[in-house]
């Protein structure tokens, strides 16, 4: 579903991305994990084009994404993204900020749109918030809320950069559980995050990036338990 | 009593011949008519060169940038009053437009210098994860600015606009100048035909007073509409 072919990025004369090469097969959870700098993030915002790619190829659905004739912004429907730090729109309600898109791009009509809000706000176990506004929500909330909204566009791939790095440590197990019944229902995503005990529970795969390599790429109890990597090591020794 | 009764007598006759004799007050009226239309006109016309020039300099175009820093540097760097008679005496000199459009095109040309500076700050003031995440639901450009951005920019530079509107409206006190009969120079006039400075010019203040007052809880009312989403 996904292929990343010598993926570069670079920053002016900063080099965060020297060649990724990775496939990501449908209903895959991808888990990237790796110290701060290693291009984790950088990683995932090139595989929906948030960052300008320098140089390699990123492929959904044998569609060269990164060619320049694409339409980015019909690639990005099939991608929902959630940020580490949520970015609801403040200014929309909950029904708002996750009916703009799917009304917007002429998805849904606004009756659709709305059913189908309170629907992905039952999921996430907020139906009763659908006509708050952000500021009222707790963190956790309001990552719940950024799940629904990317849910609304119905995408094919999830990508979460970080989801629960912002949360205050109670609020962490509410967005991992909704995340796990996502995983569960067959979604594909792929995860950048610092949630070990998630990643070995929910991953099918896991990597391990580092200055700006895929230095490890396996399952979680090959990578968690029997890494091959002397820094795969060196890093898991630190946050284990 | 008898000097209170002399100082009354004596204010009402001032009065009278300041604004009742010669029908006086009709001066001061259509001067607030005409005041009222420049600076509306003047306002509208004001932010929409101010948005433009905003996006100018917001723009990854060199050129369009080039040209937002010359306009906002010219006009910040002239009076108004230079600006206001180049305006009327040399680039419409010989075009048929009613006096007060000239002068509402020309404070607009003013007031978009200092628009643009406060949409500028407004759009650059909301977070880079807005535009993020409303590209990231496949949004274009466009509309992640117009219903995403804008409305946030919008609600954080309102208290600022207004300020401008309400300077705006002041400034305009000197279309004078190019012969338009506005509230301050009918007041000016009272004062040059009856001799008397006093009450033409505390009834050409409170006016200008009560205007922007009006327009200030006016607009309050707005700010607080906007703040909707602010309840926690």
């Amino acid at each position: 579903m996904i292929k990343v072919k010598g993926l570069q990025k670079k920053f002016d004369t900063l080099h965060v991305l020297k060649g990724i090469d990775v496939n990501i097969k449908k209903g895959e959870v991808v888990v990237v994990i790796g110290p701060s700098g290693s291009g984790k993030s950088t990683f995932l915002r090139c595989l929906n084009l948030l960052e300008e790619v320098s140089g390699g190829q990123i492929l959904i659905d044998n569609q060269e994404i990164t060619s320049p004739k694409v339409n980015v912004n019909t690639v990005r429907q099939k991608m929902g993204m959630v940020f580490q730090h949520f970015n609801l729109f403040p200014h929309l309600t909950i029904r708002g900020n996750i009916t703009l898109a799917p009304v917007l791009l002429k998805k849904m009509t606004k009756e659709e749109a709305d059913k189908r809000a309170l629907e992905l706000l039952n999921i996430v176990g907020l139906a009763d918030k659908a006509d708050n506004y952000p500021a009222q929500l707790s963190g956790g909330q309001k990552q719940r809320v950024a799940i629904a909204r990317a849910l609304a566009m119905d995408p094919e791939i999830m990508l979460f950069d970080e989801p629960t790095s912002a949360l205050d440590p109670e609020m962490v197990g509410e967005v991992l559980e909704v995340m796990k019944d996502l995983a569960r229902s067959g979604m594909t995503m792929v995860i950048v995050t610092h949630e070990m005990g998630f990643a070995r529970e929910v991953a099918s795969r896991v990597l391990f990036m580092d200055q700006g390599i895929i230095m490890e790429d396996g399952t979680p109890d090959e990578v968690f338990s029997h890494p091959k990597n002397e820094r795969t090591r060196l890093f898991l020794s630190k946050i284990l | 009593m008898e000097w209170f009764n002399t100082w009354a007598a004596d204010i009402a006759s001032t009065f009278e011949k300041c604004f009742i004799r010669e029908n006086r007050y009709k001066l001061l009226l259509n001067g607030i008519g005409v005041t009222i239309k420049v600076a509306l006109l003047a306002v509208i016309l004001g932010v929409l060169i101010g948005f433009i020039i905003a996006l100018c300099n917001l723009s990854k175009s060199k050129l369009l940038r080039f040209f937002g820093g010359i306009y906002t540097d010219v006009i910040r760097g002239t009076p108004s009053v230079t600006q206001l008679m180049i305006i009327y005496f040399v680039i419409f000199a010989t075009v048929n437009l009613d006096k007060w459009i000239i002068a509402a095109i020309a404070f607009s040309i003013n007031s978009g210098a200092y628009v643009s500076e406060i949409f500028r700050a407004g759009i650059l003031s909301i977070d880079k994860g807005q535009t993020e995440a409303g590209r990231s639901l496949g949004l274009s450009a466009y509309q992640t600015m117009t219903r995403i951005v804008l409305p946030q920019a919008l609600k954080n530079i309102f208290p600022t606009l207004c300020n401008e509107f309400i300077v705006l409206i002041k400034e305009t006190a000197i279309v004078g100048y190019v012969g338009l009969m506005d509230i301050q120079k009918a007041g000016d006039f009272i004062k040059s035909a009856t001799f008397e400075a006093f009450m033409p010019l505390i009834a050409t203040a409170i006016i200008y007073y009560v205007l922007i007052k009006l327009l200030t809880l006016a607009l309050g009312r707005i700010e607080k509409k906007l703040r909707a989403s602010d309840i926690r």
